[in-house]
């Protein structure tokens, strides 16, 4: 590449930059071009990480998924022994422990997200919702362990027994109420965070509108708020569903981990999570291998679907927790 | 329409209920940090930051093998998200009106909800089946696939709030547009990109569930990226499942270290913000 | 701004006296020969919007020329064009030529970042780097393009002393360029413009975020620069373009309706619509 010198003043430091190239060609711009690709490649690592993953998972479930087929799904017999495997025990204590922990945390977050968006000071507001999301910050192993030594026993000697007369079961503080009232307690902070946002976005005139017309402070929430938030709240209760199907730790640590399928929320259950994180390491048999892994591709996709859907909702009207870390 | 006095009655009891709701939530936190405080305080000793796991049963012994092992974990897996997170979140703010950066968007979203149990199966696939054997360096990397969506999606925010201006005043001194980025927009995003990858190493630091069988556990001291390590989450949980009083002691003690690893890491990163708020 | 119906067509008194050849020759129908830039024919679109529909006009070296013209008109498009800041928003584009020395800047195989070394610019709203103090904000230019400066001191109080902050900061040069007042953070922003020795300087309506008193110093410094730099200065205010410059281009609707001699325009103009615009009869 040939350069002319612009001015005498290469002797200057300035001088130094003032080179015109005279060759026309490729270095234009190399260094910009070559900084977006670099950037690019590392944007494209996370898609290709994604499908990685779900490549990674069939494969890895593929033995289990030809065997099984579709029964694998409806199966409720899980015995590595004998080389049988169906997933719908922990199905159905995934999503009943999950359900259990929407009913218990969806309303809870909601009032928090509207006293915090809507009924608060700022400081408050700023104090208390730092609280609730320090709340989201305590690692899951940690509230296992909370709930083994004190809501498990907590709830197996004062609470389980006046309810064994409604629900059936036994009393022993190991089950899918224990896993639920975890579950509840992990997600709330996410629902009413995203809640907040949610709610948080609608435009202010829309408020000044109910409050110029006499209405009181909870009517202005009702009639002017949750309505534009409604999908932005839906969004984020599946989101929050989606954290409680995936959780794993706290899950295992409570659920009681026997198989079985029983309809008293009183009974011990099981957790698609919980048997993997309990058997992954110790299967031995390839087809074993292969069922947990399908039961993570399950999970996977559900998940996955589950944020789309999410996704899709807060979005029209705020932002996902991840972005929300900004000032 | 209700009477006055009813709409009154009305708004006050809808009020309490939300500040209810609100204490209501706060009693389990209090709950898990009181007992936190309770038996963890009470079980801490300057030997469980010293000495290394006693042999199942024995009493005694201590978990600096796994605090160390936790450092180690987080330092590999920022090694790998810090610069993909960063630079990945630079295109999307620089770059990314396109379609491909929508789907790098959706797929750091969706990453973000993918249960950590299965990116644990995801690293165990990748690298124990190859390596056959459980390592730090499996752990680290499922550590930073949960960290890496948070990184991206934080650095593309805060890139995306510095002004214009910024990138115009330094294109027009005849600065290359990637070093515009680097040099003037990255740095004064910076305060804020810290905080996000604060908040993404204390989550990661946390995580129990993408190191069973990844990390795996391990009663030594290990250094070695490609051997089994120990870990504060995984120790924890192995403590809390098995039948020792002693190990229930310090499974308490260890996650109060954790917790206030992890809540000094949120304190300390949400103050950068807000005192650069304050700046302002 | 002041706008000239109070104050009537009345010319302020041109800047530095021109020479008495180079009057002698607008007089006679031509433009002086030294053509630091000279735009050919440019037009320049935001999407399917036409900003600047065919300009062509020159820019003297070593004068300063005022662009007028009202909102609108296209004046920051136009000045963006000359050292190829335009093509920095999304979905701008450009057509005809704009020439520095003699050399289209908008050529095939061009590298405007080095376009824009040789053409330095100062924007509306000052925009000093708030993570650099005020030495590193005058060094940026060098620096970020890697030239480890050997005299960095004296190129620092150089540039300062050109853009008549020197005596200002002096000792505070490590603070933050954010800490300084409005009029000295544009000055601080010429600074370092100026560090890079420039040889045409841009500044795109520099005052219009300033206040009286920070741009009277901002104005008696383009006095200054005009003796040694060729400067383009956008502004809306008609007055001002009258005490700064030597040249004056009028812009209408994306068009240039006329470009003269700054106290000709001012005083005898050509075209029918410049009069009614310095009179303030529109715009």
């Amino acid at each position: 590449m040939r350069f002319t010198v612009g001015r005498e003043s290469d002797e200057r430091d300035a001088g130094r930059l003032r080179l015109w190239p005279a060759a026309i060609g490729a270095e234009v711009n190399l260094g910009d071009r070559l900084f977006r690709i670099l950037t690019a490649a590392f944007a494209a690592l996370i898609v290709l990480m994604l499908a990685a993953m779900a490549i990674q998972m069939t494969r890895a479930s593929a033995l289990s998924l030809s065997r099984f087929g579709f029964g694998f799904l409806v199966g409720t017999d899980w015995d590595p022994v004998r080389e049988s495997f169906g997933a719908l025990p922990f199905i159905y204590g995934t999503i009943a422990s999950s359900l259990l922990a929407l009913i218990i945390a969806v309303p809870i977050s909601l009032a928090i997200a509207i006293y915090l968006s809507e009924l608060s000071a700022a400081p408050v507001r700023r104090s208390l919702g730092f609280v609730v999301e320090l709340l989201a910050a305590i690692p899951s192993v940690v509230f296992g362990l909370w709930g083994v030594f004190v809501l498990a026993p907590l709830l197996r000697d004062r609470i389980e027994p006046a309810l064994v007369p409604f629900f059936g079961g036994t009393a022993n503080g190991f089950d899918l109420l224990a896993a639920a009232i975890i579950l509840a307690i992990m997600i709330l902070p996410t629902i009413s965070s995203v809640s907040r946002d949610v709610m948080a976005a609608v435009p202010k005139s829309q408020r000044e509108g109910a409050l110029a017309l006499g209405a009181t402070r909870w009517e202005t929430v009702r009639v002017a708020v949750l309505p534009s938030a409604r999908s932005g709240i839906v969004g984020a209760i599946i989101l929050g569903l989606g954290r409680a199907l995936g959780e794993t730790m706290a899950v295992t640590m409570v659920i009681g981990n026997r198989g079985e399928i029983s309809l008293s929320i009183l009974d011990p259950s099981y957790s698609m999570a919980a048997v993997i994180a309990n058997e992954y390491t110790e299967a031995t048999g390839e087809l074993h291998l292969a069922a947990l892994s399908e039961i993570t591709l399950l999970l996977f996709i559900v998940t996955l679907a589950l944020n789309a859907a999410a996704r899709f909702l807060v979005w029209r009207v705020a932002r996902l927790p991840g972005e929300k870390n900004r000032l | 329409m209700n009477s006055y006095l009813g709409r009154k009655t009305i708004d006050i009891v809808a009020r309490s209920a939300c500040l209810a709701a609100l204490l209501v939530a706060i009693v389990p936190l209090a709950g898990v940090l009181f007992y936190l405080g309770a038996k963890g305080i009470s079980g801490l000793s300057w030997g469980l930051f010293t000495e290394l796991p006693k042999p199942v049963g024995e009493p005694g012994g201590g978990f600096a093998n796994a605090i160390v092992g936790t450092v180690i974990l987080v330092a590999i897996a920022c090694s790998v998200s810090l610069p993909v997170g960063v630079f990945a979140g630079v295109y999307l703010a620089e770059f990314g009106g396109n379609r491909f950066a929508k789907a790098v968007r959706f797929s750091a979203d969706v990453l973000s909800g993918v249960p950590s149990i299965a990116v644990g199966v995801f690293a165990y696939t990748i690298f124990v089946l190859s390596m056959r054997r459980f390592s730090a360096l499996a752990g680290g990397f499922a550590l930073s696939i949960i960290m890496l969506p948070t990184i991206t999606r934080t650095t593309e925010e805060l890139i995306k709030l510095v002004p214009d201006s910024l990138r115009e005043a330094g294109l027009a001194l005849g600065i290359p547009k990637w070093r515009v980025i680097i040099s003037v927009v990255l740095r004064t995003g910076a305060p804020g990109i810290t905080t996000g990858i604060m908040l993404a190493v204390a989550r990661a630091a946390g995580e129990t569930a993408p190191l069973l069988f990844t990390a795996l556990n391990n009663r030594y001291w290990s250094l070695d990226p490609i051997k089994p390590i120990a870990s504060l989450p995984v120790q924890i949980y192995t403590y809390a499942i098995s039948p020792f009083d002693d190990w229930h002691r310090q499974a308490w003690a260890a996650a109060l270290v954790l917790v206030a690893m992890v809540l000094v890491l949120n304190i300390l990163a949400r103050l950068i913000t807000y005192q650069r708020g304050g700046e302002r | 701004m002041i706008s000239l119906a109070e104050t009537g067509p009345k010319p302020a008194a041109a800047p530095a006296a021109l020479p008495r050849h180079e009057r002698q020759m607008i007089a006679n129908g031509r433009t002086a020969d030294e053509h630091k830039m000279l735009a050919e024919n440019l037009h320049a679109w935001f999407g399917n919007t036409e900003a600047l529909k065919g300009i062509s006009f020159p820019i003297l070296r070593n004068r300063v020329t005022a662009i007028i013209g009202p909102s609108g008109c296209g004046k920051s498009t136009l000045i963006r064009c000359y050292n190829r800041m335009h093509e920095v928003v999304a979905n701008a584009r450009i057509e005809g030529r704009v020439l520095l020395d003699g050399v289209d800047i908008y050529a095939r195989g061009i590298d405007p970042v080095l376009v824009r070394r040789r053409v330095g610019m100062v924007f509306q709203k000052p925009n000093p780097f708030p993570t650099m103090s005020i030495r590193d904000n005058v060094l940026a230019g060098l620096r970020l393009n890697g030239v480890r400066p050997r005299y960095a001191d004296e190129l620092v109080e150089k540039a300062l002393q050109q853009a008549a902050l020197w005596e200002e900061v002096k000792d505070v040069l490590d603070r933050s360029g954010c800490s300084l007042s409005g009029g000295q953070q544009q000055r601080l922003c010429i600074a370092r413009a100026l560090a890079l020795e420039p040889e045409v300087l841009l500044m795109d309506e520099p005052c219009s975020a300033l206040d009286p008193i920070a741009t009277a110093k901002v104005e008696e410094l383009i006095h200054e620069l005009g003796e040694r730099y060729t400067i383009v200065i956008v502004t809306h205010n008609m007055q001002q373009a009258a005490r700064v410059s030597h040249y004056t281009a009028f812009l209408y609707l994306g068009e240039l309706v006329e470009y003269n001699l700054t106290d000709t325009l001012f005083t005898k103009p050509n075209n029918q619509r410049t009069e009614e615009y310095i009179t303030g009869r529109f715009g």
